[in-house]
């Protein structure tokens, strides 16, 4: 019987021959990621007893919740995080004009396939775009694996998610994925592995595949995977001279679930509040009416997404009634975007260009919303009281479709523009 | 290990946004006063009334959403002394686990318990005692439930590594 990617990197690195699903495993992570939440964390680690961490060089940091500091609070925060990187000698720490640390990190060369990455964020699951196995732990397991270099993980079933078919004009890997949240659930792949595979994901850019990974974990995932290819390779010369391997599951591997989808009469997809799984044909939702827009995050801040956007609005005025708020993944994105005039055409059409960061994605600062008031996101995450005010609503969607909402105020299928 | 307390029921998909709102996850450090703010956007009422060992009794994927642990730690300061659900987000799962604060997964139970009732847990016999019957269900794996009696994930890697004392 073949072994699934999850199977064989967590025997890899527990140090086992082979292991099991349902088995508990301990592994060292070759990666340990934290944001804003580190100051936090090295009070747990301190708590525990110990001086300094145990593999600087394993820790990567950069700072994207709150930058730049919206208050004393925050400040004071990232003042503690600063000094504990130079007291712990910590070298990969991105200070607040770096960027989102899902786009940081792969584009800083820090993943690789077959690598694990830790992080004390949800939406790790992104890196599995690259074939790495990522996931999302909390604040102690951070301290605690700085300290021991371990941690303890249950080796997950997988579900293949075959997609098949032709991409349809005006829709994008955003669309792909809000589709399937929708027909699994908010836990329909709890605790699992989740594979995706078939023609659109081989044809798919990486910025499509991270999109993928980051937003498995809205159906419980405990990572995403894309097996690498020519594609991730060609991505990876350029960001890294690290050697590394590539594991991929074996073609006769168990997998628990193999679940087919044909994607080529999809229409775009609106997550509508208060849950990710709520998801509607845009159709089911036109006429909505919006009172910001924000295309960013770490979901889909990337280049392709900013053109996207600006392809739409070039030459055009948003309507009166929106704001359109613009967060580009990482100063790299952002330097790039204003080089090609991206930048340029959005101010130009009424957008307000943030600073690279999470932005009013969770709440924190930049872009709040007011009660009664209605927001249609490129993000991750539509919960109650997610962008600072439960009497909100937001709604998330592609790049595509947010860009054309904000220029007639309301939520508007891309497709009728293209024809 | 048992506890017995007054049921707060919910439903599925209690997220972490509605357990402990973002806009505080870098403000608020103090566990007293994230404790405060348990459950803030879910039942207003929660924080204000919950008692010491109350019982949160839920549906399908209780904690889904964000890594913040602070979702742990707010209930547990607040004095729940354990969340029974039909399951848990993983992440969640983890973090209470590393907070100290015992999880039961038993969907037959959920069913069966009302809001306001008093319920008994026995963690060790796995056994939970309702008005409708007694419920048994699967303990933790051991390795897991070395961390939750030590009090959680901190206090357990102080005595792994063995340090005698450290605040």
């Amino acid at each position: 019987m073949g072994k699934t990617f999850a199977e064989k990197i967590l025997a890899l690195k527990s140090g086992k021959e082979s292991v099991i699903t349902g088995e508990i495993v301990t592994v060292s992570p070759d990666i340990v990621m934290s944001h804003d939440n580190t100051a936090a964390i090295a009070k747990k680690f301190k708590q525990i007893g110990i001086d300094k961490v145990k593999h600087p060089e394993k820790i990567v940091i950069p700072l994207d919740h709150c930058i730049p500091a919206a208050t004393e609070k925050y400040a004071a925060n990232h003042k503690e995080i600063r000094e504990f990187v130079q007291e712990q000698k910590i070298e990969n720490f991105y200070d607040i004009n770096i960027g989102v640390c899902h786009q940081v990190l792969p584009e800083k060369g820090h993943i690789l396939p077959a690598t694990m990455i830790l992080g004390a964020d949800s939406h790790t699951t992104t890196y599995g775009a690259f074939g790495a196995f990522s996931t999302g732990i909390g604040r102690s397991e951070v301290a605690s694996i700085w300290a021991t270099d371990k941690i303890w993980l249950r080796v997950p079933e997988t579900i293949k998610i075959n997609i098949e078919g032709e991409i349809p004009p005006g829709i994008s890997s955003k669309d792909i994925i809000l589709h399937i949240i929708g027909d699994l659930g908010a836990d329909g792949a709890l605790y699992k592995a989740v594979e995706f595979s078939g023609k659109v994901i081989r044809e798919m850019d990486i910025g499509g595949r991270m999109t993928l990974c980051n937003m498995a974990v809205e159906m419980g995932a405990k990572i995403g995977y894309v097996e690498p290819d020519e594609k991730t390779i060609q991505w990876l010369v350029a960001r890294t001279n690290k050697k590394y391997e590539i594991i991929k599951s074996d073609t006769d591997a168990k997998f628990e679930k193999i679940s087919d989808y044909d994607i080529s009469k999809l229409e775009p997809q609106i997550a509508c509040p208060h849950t990710v799984d709520n998801v509607k044909p845009v159709s089911k939702v036109v006429g909505t009416k919006i009172n910001q827009a924000l295309i960013g995050t770490c979901t889909n801040g990337r280049l392709e997404d900013l053109k996207i956007a600006s392809k739409i609005l070039h030459g055009k005025k948003i309507s009166s009634g929106v704001r359109l708020l613009v967060f580009p993944a990482s100063m790299e994105v952002f330097a790039q975007a204003m080089e090609l005039g991206i930048l340029q055409e959005l101010v130009k059409s009424g957008a307000v260009i943030m600073n690279p960061g999470c932005g009013p994605c969770l709440g924190a600062h930049e872009g709040a919303l007011a009660p009664g008031e209605v927001c249609l996101s490129t993000a991750n995450r539509n919960f109650k009281g997610r962008m600072g005010c439960k009497e909100a609503e937001v709604y998330l969607a592609s790049p595509a479709i947010v860009a054309i909402s904000s220029l007639y105020g309301e939520i508007t299928d891309i497709r009728g523009s293209l024809k | 290990m048992s506890i017995q307390g007054k049921v707060w029921k919910y439903s599925d998909d209690v997220n972490t946004d509605v357990i402990f709102p973002g806009k505080y996850t870098y403000t608020i450090t103090d566990p007293k006063e994230m404790a405060f703010h348990a459950l803030e956007d879910l039942d207003s009422k929660f924080a204000k009334e919950v008692k010491k060992e109350d019982i949160i009794v839920a549906g399908r994927n209780f904690g889904c959403g964000s890594s913040r642990e602070q979702a742990a730690t707010c209930l547990k300061y607040a004095g729940v002394g354990a969340i029974v659900a039909k399951s848990f987000s993983r992440i969640f799962f983890r973090n209470a686990i590393n907070q100290g604060l015992p999880l039961v997964q038993c969907k037959e139970a959920v069913e069966n318990i009302s809001s306001g009732e008093l319920i008994e847990i026995d963690f060790e016999k796995g056994k939970l005692l309702c008005k409708k019957g007694i419920f048994n269900f699967p303990p933790l794996p051991e390795s897991v439930l070395g961390i939750l009696k030590d009090g959680g994930l901190i206090p357990y890697t102080r005595k792994i590594l063995k340090i005698k004392k450290g605040e």
